[in-house]
């Protein structure tokens, strides 16, 4: 433990450790079963029993079953408003980009370092942020030719651009189309990265405070504390703000892609 | 940063079980169960909705029934009404006759009284000119001794009353 050497190292906890299958590899790319997939795991089974526990079909809702219904209302609601009625055939993409991302970031908030398990949070790592941006992106520009063909590009000239400035406007609406995937993806992992980080460093303010002695524990130990409650809370604040702004700017970006302008 | 640091060595890893674990919530989750989920949600707005129409039609069906009901008891009462209003009249109209018969029948008999009346009285009269007239025979006859006629005497009875 890094708290034994007297040094808390704030980037250990994304540090990827293989847990078993160390030699799997497909087509030479190693493929173990790290700790990252096994948090990819658990946010998987805490998904489903969260919608199993929805899935009684009652007329009148319980309690479960009516917290599933106003997740699922959220985000039908969030597509029609956003994109219209069409919205509704991208509702399982983005109900499930939401779902993943918000249960992955209040995983990794789960105070399970108290019974010896590291905690791991999917969201803080750029390959697997970068990965859903880039789905979210191949989605929009599929859709988008798929339904406009080359009328698509007519997304990069807004209505009224006089014809003289129609080369640089494009240029500038191109660049920001493609530089999409990038800001959604680093968003996400900055903002996981940056709480966790501010967290353990925190964290390590305390611990060694305790460890000098009784008056760094009440100049440094206990204010820090208190800053460490508030930052849990706000970090649990952008957890679900970050899954809203994920989920909610791929409804736009796809809104693009169905009704151009 | 691991994240950097590390990225060669596990970006393999990391997005293969990505790929599988996002392919499982989207194909088991988002395909599978959500639909449920959103069409229970939609039956229920639905069965709400009709519902909600059927409350609306029976609360109109129940207007309907109660104007209709105001109608009928409006009609009773205004029959009703015109029963009693016949009824009285035509008992005011057989009081009246029965009155008109009676007042009738009573002058009749008034008459008749009356006229038996006069016919008492005339024979009285005869009665009393008759009596006057033998008493006035006895009266001469006792006075004068003269023995008067009594057609005589009748007449001279008959000028004397009528003085």
């Amino acid at each position: 433990m890094a708290a034994e050497s007297g040094k808390i190292d704030p980037m250990h906890q994304f540090l990827i450790e293989p847990l078993f299958g160390k030699e799997w590899a497909i087509a030479g790319h190693n493929v173990a079963f790290t700790n990252s997939a096994m948090w990819m795991a658990i946010t998987l089974a805490a998904m489903l029993i969260f919608m199993i526990g929805g899935m009684k079909r009652e007329l009148v809702p319980g309690r479960w079953q009516a917290a599933v219904e106003s997740f699922t209302g959220f985000i039908s609601s969030m597509m029609t408003t956003n994109i219209g009625p069409e919205g509704k055939k991208f509702t399982p993409y983005v109900f499930s980009l939401f779902m993943f991302i918000l249960i992955a970031n209040i995983m990794g908030m789960m105070p399970v370092g108290v019974v010896g398990v590291h905690p791991f949070t999917v969201t803080s790592h750029l390959t697997v942020t970068g990965v859903l941006a880039v789905i979210s992106f191949a989605i929009v520009l599929i859709v988008g030719f798929w339904r406009h063909g080359f009328h698509f590009f007519s997304l990069f000239v807004p209505h009224g651009t006089p014809g003289y400035m129609i080369p640089l406007i494009f240029l500038i609406e191109l660049f920001s189309f493609l530089i999409r995937p990038f800001s959604l993806g680093l968003r996400l992992f900055v903002a996981m990265t940056a709480g966790h980080i501010l967290m353990k460093v925190l964290a390590g303010f305390v611990i060694n405070g305790i460890n000098a002695g009784a008056l760094t524990v009440a100049i440094v130990s206990i204010p820090s504390f208190i800053l460490m409650i508030g930052i849990t809370l706000l970090e649990l604040l952008v957890c679900a703000i970050q899954a809203y702004v994920f989920a909610l700017l791929t409804s736009l970006y796809l809104n693009d892609a169905v009704n151009l302008h | 940063m691991p994240q950097i640091a590390q990225i060669a060595a596990t970006y393999a890893s990391q997005i293969f079980w990505l790929l599988i674990i996002f392919g499982l919530i989207y194909f088991v989750i988002g395909k599978g169960m959500l639909p449920k989920i959103e069409a229970t949600v939609d039956a229920r707005d639905q069965k709400i909705a009709t519902d909600l129409a059927a409350a609306e039609a029976a609360r109109a069906k129940a207007d309907e029934t109660e104007a209709s009901y105001r109608a009928r008891i409006e009609e009773a009462r205004a029959a009703a009404l015109k029963a009693t209003q016949d009824a009285k009249s035509a008992a005011t109209a057989e009081a009246e006759k029965r009155v008109k018969s009676a007042d009738a029948e009573l002058a009749a008999k008034a008459a008749e009284a009356d006229a038996a009346l006069k016919a008492a009285q005339a024979k009285a009269l005869a009665e009393i000119e008759n009596v006057a007239a033998e008493a006035a025979q006895e009266i001469v006859a006792k006075i004068s001794g003269i023995t008067v006629d009594k057609a005589d005497a009748a007449g001279a009875v008959k000028a004397a009353l009528a003085a």
